[in-house]
């Protein structure tokens, strides 16, 4: 979903190079970036290359592997006290977090329109709003969720029951990303401490303005023994991993997902990873057209500029319908962003110059940019680029083979639908597929053959909202799920509690195997396959 | 081992491909694999004994009660509920949509890789297949080779019962599992050591692949000082069955050590004694009901726990070893060091420390200042003890006045947490841990509201601000179209 840039220091001048956090693990540099300005940038598309200039100061503390390990200490401290399991600190917690949201809503939509530009009415709708009501559900519901859930045991009531417990798993550390900075970190965070966990937040330093915002926030508003937030990129990143948790929850690349699974295994530290792919669209010919377009523009342009994990990615249709369906864009485009979409203030910005040139290389590639059919202007001043359709580039060109997350839409065309289904399959699977139809029979069948985290039948981005449902990806776009319930499962064992009485006692079950115990058996053995265990386990009633 | 990979990877092109085409998926598949699971049990249950004497020693009774007799039981359970599990789950959304429609759709992995151990190699290689092949998965078993005679029993005999286009069985050690493991899968199930656990975790991450990790632990069993005989007895019965009966406490959820109360400590010894003559006899080396150590290796490791003198000092009862026949006579020590490695390692054998604590209720701190366990055994009637227990440590399982049953419990999940394991299994649950659930959501073209689309203004932001102080989700869903609000005229 993301690709780590930038927050690396080349070296102690005043020019940083950013760099994949793979590549980097081995810097040591203690510094923290004040101000971010963008300069000349020269990317290349295997290394995230990005020259940056800042200024900046040297910080009084350096977040080092010691630093860490005291801060886990002192939150294991925290949760072995039992503190964070009770209801009571939950719901303080969540109540604390919820007026926090009510009341720093101003300065949380600075901070998004500083990191991204983005615009205020999607910060409050993709940001804002999801996270209270994720946090609103929490406060509703965990009474509920914490209950133990009685289960029947298989083997006749009697003599024993069985119920499964929630317990959380502990201390977790949850890596949110930079392009729904806020959702992105506090809706987990919400999950964890919905499930009674000690937390660190380690948000994205790409999104700076949010970062510096949630680390100030919490402090305020959240219990410091057992809530904290960490600021910082690569070194800091690396810090934490090298830690013990009880959970890692990693939004972001799959190439840092390796990174980070990796650092897990050391400890045996279970992982949800939320990472992204490319979403497509299948469109079919017999679609409302007007309302097709519009959901699409709201799945791309709309949804952060394209910057999104779960955002329209590539769009599939027919030979003969792509015509319409461009025609149809085109016009939806012009009433969303206006006549010229580069002066409009309706979308939001590439987040940083590094991601912008690697759009712009994903355009300028041969046999791709003559295939731009709308938009493909671009303004680096502004880090802009206008909504831009491409139509049937070349399916090993990069911009099919890599997630775009930028406001390029490629459409792509078959001479039947049907045959979509290869051509998505043939890529890893994605967070989302969607499809418009009114056609059963394609629905069906998209449903069946198509893989993907979730998918969303005549709208984009809709199965985000819906709390029943478990939002997460399969495959190369990740593993394990959260939202609503899930969210607090993520973050809770499942332990398993069987009640016995000392009644109920056979022989049978003890050595020594006597012959007459073999005759037992064998009679057994021509009945119920049941009846044999339960006899063994003591539990056959005469 | 070059054309053992060239080889491999052929195969596993030929099984990715099958999952491609769907075959897998196909409920009909699913319950074919399945019934051959079942007829391999029928049809060669005598060498499945056999086999299972050979590489552990076990009595057929054991066998059959712990390996044989609940893969029959599982597997009824999957024929009967497949159905049930296939279908899709509607979700419920949560207030007034329009013309939308949620539901959950439980689909295959793809191909998956299970890696099984050697201490019930029956049983815990066939467990999580079922659970795979449930679920629609194409899948590659890897048997230990330290139970060679079922490993071989599994290569050679299985697929004779099986699509052998999707489910393989490759047989080898350290070396065939290494090569495995660098192969791209969708989902490695593996049950082993902690140690082996983090080797497979960090090769699955290299192609961000789930994985199950079915790990041990030090289980304690907690016996508190109970006053009926009846109770004491079947009690300590439990715990012998749990440490001695089942491959001679080589198995992940064996009772490790015992906890007492000083003051009770005599007499549980005394007893114990008494009942384990009762069940293994007076030499309970010609006794056939206790199994085997699986190998020398591990015969020297349990022989080297016993070394230090002031552990051997220890020993109340037993203690006794046969190296030839790899045989460790049921042993009890009272309290070994507490720092000593058979109080720190998993012990897998036949040797039951038993450690005194001043109250019962120390237990939990005893339990929690160790990593934690795949289960914990409380033995007690003591209701507010136990609601301690269930919420003051942390286990894959707790189980109250018996010990191991937790195994043969279909509707409870089987799995660790921390150090004992990652994942669960067992019943549905076997179906979930091959299965990703898929979020479906369906809309018409009909209901859409201007206001979710750019450009935005104020107009449509001050619809948000009013909305603000009642129902943010049922704002969101105002705006997704999904709920009709009064506030739409309004703005209008």
């Amino acid at each position: 979903m993301i690709i780590v840039s930038a927050g690396l220091f080349k070296d102690c001048g005043s020019s940083i190079v950013g760099a994949g956090l793979g590549d980097t693990l081995a810097y040591h540099h203690t510094y923290k970036i004040n101000q971010v300005s963008f300069s000349s940038s020269i990317p290349s598309s295997s290394y995230c290359r990005a020259t940056l200039s800042i200024t900046m100061e040297e910080a009084k503390q350096t977040f080092d592997v010691d630093k860490a390990a005291v801060l886990v200490k002192e939150l294991r401290k925290a949760f072995t006290s039992g503190k964070t399991k009770s209801y009571e600190w939950r719901m303080s917690q969540l109540e604390s977090i919820s007026k926090m949201i009510d009341e720093k809503e101003k300065e949380i939509i600075e901070a998004l329109h500083k990191d991204l530009s983005k615009p205020e009415l999607e910060a409050f709708v993709s940001e804002i709003s999801m996270t209270k009501s994720s946090c609103k559900l929490a406060l509703k519901e965990l009474k509920h969720w914490m209950m133990p859930k009685k289960v029947e045991t298989s083997m006749a009531t009697y003599p024993s029951s069985a119920e499964i417990v929630s317990e959380p798993l502990g201390v977790v550390l949850v890596i949110s990303t930079w392009n729904f900075p806020f959702l992105l970190s506090l809706d987990p965070v919400i999950g964890a401490i919905a499930a009674g966990n000690a937390v660190v937040l380690k948000p994205s330093e790409i999104a700076p303005a949010t970062s510096s915002l949630l680390s100030r926030l919490l402090v305020e508003y959240a219990d410091e023994s057992a809530i904290r937030v960490v600021e910082g990129a690569v070194v800091e990143t690396s810090a934490l991993l090298e830690q013990k948790w009880d959970k890692i929850f990693f939004t972001g690349g799959a190439r840092v997902g390796h990174i980070v699974m990796t650092a897990a295994a050391k400890h045996l530290t279970p992982v949800t990873l939320e990472l992204g792919g490319k979403c497509p669209v299948l469109v079919d010919s017999n679609v409302d057209l007007q309302v097709t377009a519009r959901r699409i523009v709201a799945g791309k342009w709309a949804c952060n500029n394209g910057q999104a994990c779960i955002g329209v990615d590539y769009i599939i249709t027919t030979k003969d319908f792509a015509t319409k369906l461009i025609g149809a864009l085109r016009s939806v485009l012009e009433e969303c962003f206006g006549k010229d979409p580069m002066e409009s203030k309706d979308r939001s910005r590439i987040v940083n110059s590094f991601h912008f040139m690697r759009l712009v290389n994903l355009l300028d590639e041969d046999k791709v940019s003559d295939k731009i059919v709308v938009g493909g202007q671009r303004d680096r001043s502004q880090l802009q680029i206008a909504p831009t359709i491409l139509l049937d580039v070349p399916e090993d060109s990069l911009i099919m083979q890599e997630e775009i997350f930028g406001p390029l839409l490629p459409i792509m065309t078959v001479e039947k639908l049907e045959d979509a289904f290869d051509m998505i399959n043939r890529k890893p699977k994605a967070l989302a597929a969607y499809l418009f139809s009114d056609d059963e029979q394609i629905k069906r069948k998209f449903v069946q053959n198509v893989s993907a985290g979730g998918i969303a039948i005549n709208d984009t981005i809709l199965q985000l909202a819906v709390p029943t449902l478990p939002f997460g990806g399969v495959g190369e776009s990740g593993m394990g799920s959260y939202h609503g319930k899930f969210s607090f499962d993520a973050f809770s064992h499942n332990k398993a509690v069987l009640y016995r009485s000392f009644a109920g006692e056979s022989p049978t079950r003890y050595p020594p195997y006597t012959p007459g115990k073999q005759k037992q058996m064998k009679a057994l053995i021509s009945g119920d396959v049941f009846n044999i265990m339960l006899a063994l386990l003591g539990w056959f009633k005469n | 081992m070059d054309k053992f990979m060239i080889d491999l990877e052929t195969d596993l092109e030929v099984m990715r491909e099958c999952c491609r085409s769907g075959k897998t998926k196909e409920a009909s598949w699913r319950r074919s694999q399945l019934k051959g699971l079942q007829t391999f049990l029928k049809e060669n249950e005598v060498e499945i004994l056999r086999a299972l004497r050979e590489d552990l020693g076990k009595h057929y009774v054991e066998a059959f009660r712990d390996e044989v007799g609940l893969i029959k039981k599982s597997l009824n359970l999957a024929l009967k509920d497949l159905q049930k599990w296939m279908s899709s789950r509607e979700a419920k959304l949560p207030m007034i949509a329009l013309l939308s429609h949620a539901e959950l759709v439980p689909e295959p992995l793809g191909l998956v890789l299970v890696i099984s151990p050697w201490n019930f190699p029956l049983a815990l290689s066939l467990e999580p297949l079922l659970g795979a092949i449930a679920a629609g998965n194409a899948v590659v078993l890897k048997p230990s080779e330290m139970a060679p005679a079922c490993s071989s029993l599994l290569f050679n005999t299985l697929p004779n019962y099986l699509d052998n286009e999707t489910i393989k069985v490759i047989e080898g050690g350290p070396a065939v599992g290494e090569q495995l493991l660098l192969k791209k899968w969708d989902k490695i199930f593996f049950t082993g050591s902690a140690r082996v656990g983090r080797i497979v975790m960090s090769a699955a991450a290299k192609h961000l692949t789930p994985v199950t990790l079915e790990l041990g632990g030090k289980c304690p069993a907690v016996l508190d000082s109970l006053s009926w005989s009846w109770d004491k007895e079947v009690a300590v019965n439990r715990i012998i069955g749990a440490k001695y009966g089942s491959c001679a406490g080589q198995a992940c959820i064996s009772v490790d050590y015992l906890l007492v109360e000083k003051a009770f400590s005599s007499a549980v010894v005394e007893l114990m004694k008494v009942l384990i003559k009762k069940m293994y006899r007076d030499n309970p080396l010609e006794s056939q009901s206790v199994g085997r150590i699986v190998n020398k290796h591990h015969f020297l490791r349990l022989k080297n726990l016993l070394t230090d003198k002031m552990v051997k000092d220890s020993i109340v009862y037993g203690g006794s070893m046969d190296e030839d026949s790899l045989f460790i006579e049921p042993t009890i020590l009272v309290d070994p060091p507490r720092d000593s490695t058979i109080m720190t390692e998993e012990i897998f054998g036949p040797l039951l420390p038993i450690i005194t604590l001043d109250k019962i209720e120390d237990s939990i701190d005893f339990i929690n200042a160790r990593p934690k366990p795949l289960a914990i055994y409380a033995f007690t009637k003591n209701e507010a003890f136990r609601r301690r227990m269930v919420s003051q440590t942390s286990s894959g399982a707790v189980v109250f006045n018996d010990a191991i049953i937790q195994y043969a419990a279909d509707t409870i999940p089987f799995g660790g947490i921390g150090e004992s394991g990652i994942g669960n299994y067992h019943g549905k649950f076997s179906f979930d841990t091959f299965s990703h659930y898929k979020a479906v959501v369906r809309r018409s073209f009909l209901t859409d509201f201007w206001f979710r689309f750019p450009p935005w203004n104020n107009y449509k932001l001050e619809l948000f601000e009013t909305a603000y102080n009642y129902d943010y989700f049922g704002m969101l869903l105002v705006i997704l179209g999904l709920k009709r609000s009064r506030r739409r005229f309004d703005v209008r």
